[in-house]
């Protein structure tokens, strides 16, 4: 059956094509009617004009329109000029009715934010963020100095658990990576040391390096990972579960009854888990020393005891205070913020374990600055 | 003066406002309810009466006590009101008789344990006690969630979607069995549903809500024979518009015939005495099935309820219409039934159905 419609493309100059259409289009024949077109404007390209020319056409219904007036936005979004010329007055009607004669939008690339937009926008929503802490701080302030005034208010009770949770149970792991980072601290140094017969300095380097630095240090990373965590994804989940509301209409403020004990145990626990880094550093040290630098144990203990100041530990301890502080209001802050279900809490948890590394690194230089400036 | 009074309430949420001038007021010991479609700010209005959202404007009133206002925003910890959650919020690390005893602490061990049981025997889930909340069924946990927001005597009680989660059975059942336990408490309650059934079998008073703003309020009964506007008629109850026209004072005519209000309410709209278009609304009890009857209308389609058919019908002139035929006359689609318009409420409203800010025209 041939179809009732005639397509002929005509090359009416360098660069300048035309689509000469005549008879009746209708949506009935569709379908020869657009492999036809296709197989014709295929080869038109960017900067060249290829006009749809209607001067034959007897009949157009509103499907074939749809179909030539697509075609035709489709052209000028790959760069192709194309117009409908020459129709019929009652066919102009029809171009008219379909947007044919209407001016095609540039498809829009989405563009990339510039860099200058990036960086604002990065650094308006770190802002945002610090302004919360900072208010969270303050809430958690108050509720502490009231909570001095009126002790029995405080949920006391999970107090315990929570110690056990984070301290207790965390004590391999800090052990055995603080041991570690002794052992590969003093494995670099010995190379260095043993050049100019200075091997017992290793004890020396050790001992205060692992107070006054990287024992408090490594020991608040693991309690970011273990415990900060947890207790970003159990008050997230508490909060989608709406059981924070619910604590909140029986009187219970989240603050005093679930930030205040988690940070409490925190302060409390950290210290102590220090002191064990503490000695598993100088154990990781001492078997180097041994083992590679013919040293005696009991010549590297009294160098390390000779060498570590009471207030090297000191000043971990009080650096490992803060970094209690940071990883329990942080992981709780980020908790109580969580919106969004479950997936929700996965997005606040990591981001709680981001911010807490990332201030754990930052009051750790504020802190040694601070010591060094001090004269301590 | 009412117990709850909202006045004005608007809640916005970053320069949008979800609950828009929102008032209404409880007496002591009332169960209100606010029904709306989802997103029409019902759960938001809620909240805010929780002291979860902070008031844009207005005030919130509780015994005479502003509770939230300009100025004055008391935290949800001091309100003294309870609330049960959609999902019940019941506290997993905690047996069912600790949940309920959570808002009892710092009260003395023998006064705590006697609430509780007291609580457990009115729920009637005295023996599971001692078992955790994923080992109850759902209808088990709400009750508990209910018991729980109870213990501690609050003023208010607050009931967010509360049945929403439950099957459809169950609902009807526990909605009548939470009336009686908050009746038996005196409890003065507010709950947020979007299902119409759970708002007429609890409430004394229904708001209906629509984008924000209450559309209605008053007794459930009126809600469904006196609406006040088409989305009110249409939302509340089935039913279907058919065009009519007044021909005198309190009396409409419509395709099958004259209606006659039997008190009829004064128009607020004026110039409407005669001729003037209106959409009057039937519902399905409105139009009986009457073998004898004159009219006859087609059965287009039918909805088998147990009881009784709902039937749908079209009249000669093309009007749909809802019937609802006791279920012994079992007709079949395409068949042709005699009717009967039953309409002791008129309503009709000016404009078509889906158009705002219309009265109603007569009504009883």
């Amino acid at each position: 059956m041939t179809p009732s419609f005639t397509i002929q493309r005509i090359e009416t100059g360098a660069d300048r094509g035309e689509l000469r259409l005549g008879g009746s289009l209708t949506l009935a024949e569709a379908g020869p009617l657009w492999e036809e077109l296709r197989r014709l404007e295929s080869s038109a390209a960017r900067g060249q004009s290829l006009d749809f020319e209607l001067s034959a056409v007897e009949r157009i219904d509103g499907g074939a329109m749809a179909l030539l007036a697509c075609l035709r936005a489709e052209l000028q979004r790959r760069g192709v000029r194309s117009e409908f010329v020459a129709a019929g007055e009652r066919v102009q009607r029809v171009v008219h009715l379909y947007g044919g004669d209407a001016r095609v939008a540039r498809l829009r690339s989405r563009r990339p934010l510039g860099t200058f937009d990036q960086l604002g926008r990065a650094t308006l929503a770190v802002l945002r963020e610090v302004q919360l802490a900072l208010a969270f701080l303050g809430q958690m302030t108050a509720s502490g100095v009231a909570l001095l005034r009126s002790p029995r208010s405080a949920n006391w009770r999970e107090l315990p658990a929570t110690m056990e949770r984070s301290g207790a149970d965390a004590v391999p792991i800090v052990v055995l990576i603080n041991f570690l980072v002794g052992l590969a601290m003093a494995f670099q140094a010995s190379a260095q040391f043993r050049r100019y017969g200075a091997n017992i300095y290793v004890a020396d380097l050790i001992g205060i390096s692992v107070s006054r630095e990287l024992g408090p240090l490594m020991t608040a990373i693991v309690l970011c990972g273990r415990s900060g965590a947890a207790f970003t994804a159990e008050l997230g989940f508490m909060r989608v579960n709406e059981e924070i509301d619910a604590l909140r209409t029986m009187g219970l403020g989240p603050m005093r009854y679930l930030v205040l004990p988690r940070t409490l145990a925190l302060v409390l626990v950290l210290p102590l888990l220090v002191l064990l880094a503490d000695v598993a550093g100088v154990l990781g040290g001492l078997v180097v020393g041994v083992w590679n630098l013919d040293l005696t144990p009991r010549g590297y203990l009294n160098e390390t005891i000779r060498a570590v100041s009471v207030w090297d530990v000191a000043s971990g301890l009080v650096k490992s205070v803060v970094f209690a502080l940071a990883i329990a209001l942080i992981g709780c802050q980020q908790g109580l913020a969580t919106t969004g279900g479950a997936e929700g809490v996965g997005r606040r948890t990591t981001a709680a374990v981001v911010t807490t590394l990332f201030t754990l690194i930052l009051a750790d230089a504020a802190l040694t600055a601070l010591f060094r400036l001090g004269g301590m | 003066m009412s117990f709850l009074e909202l006045d004005g309430v608007s809640v916005a949420f970053g320069g949008h406002t979800v609950v828009a001038g929102l008032s209404f007021s409880l007496e002591a010991g009332r169960i209100g309810c606010l029904l709306g479609p989802s997103g029409c700010g019902k759960t938001t209005a809620l909240r805010a009466i929780a002291g979860f959202e902070r008031l844009a404007a207005g005030e919130v009133r509780l015994g005479g006590d502003r509770l939230g206002g300009p100025g004055v925003h008391l935290p949800p910890e001091q309100r003294r009101i309870g609330m049960v959650f959609q999902e019940h919020a019941l506290f997993p690390h905690l047996t069912v008789a600790e949940n309920v005893a959570f808002g009892l602490r710092g009260q003395e061990p023998p006064r705590r344990a006697r609430r509780v049981s007291e609580l457990l025997a009115t729920i009637g889930l005295e023996r599971q006690g001692g078992r955790y909340p994923h080992e109850l069924s759902g209808g088990q946990q709400q009750r508990v969630a209910l018991a729980r927001a109870l213990a501690p005597g609050p003023r208010l009680v607050l009931l967010d979607e509360p049945f929403a989660s439950l099957d459809a059975d169950l609902r009807e059942r526990l909605s009548l069995e939470v009336r009686e336990l908050l009746a038996a408490a005196g409890a003065t309650a507010v709950l947020v549903t979007h299902d119409q059934h759970e708002a007429f079998a609890m409430a004394d008073q229904v708001g209906v809500m629509r984008e924000g703003r209450l559309v209605q309020w008053g007794r459930p009964y009126d809600l469904y024979h006196r609406p006040g506007s088409p989305f009110v008629a249409d939302f509340v109850g089935q039913g279907v518009f058919v065009p009519g026209r007044v021909v005198g004072d309190g009396q409409v005519e419509i395709e099958l015939g004259r209606l006659r209000a039997q008190a009829p309410a004064p128009c607020p709209r004026s110039g409407c005495e005669g001729g003037c278009r209106v959409s009057v609304l039937l519902r399905p009890d409105d139009v009986v099935h009457d073998e004898g009857a004159p009219l006859r209308a087609r059965v287009v389609a039918k909805a088998f309820r147990g009881a009784e058919f709902l039937y749908t019908l079209e009249t000669a002139g093309g009007s749909r219409l809802l019937s609802l035929v006791p279920s012994h006359h079992d007709h079949a689609v395409g068949e042709s039934i005699g009717i009967r318009l039953d309409v002791d409420h008129v309503v009709a409203f000016h404009q078509p159905p889906g158009e705002t800010a219309a009265g109603p025209d007569s009504r009883p």
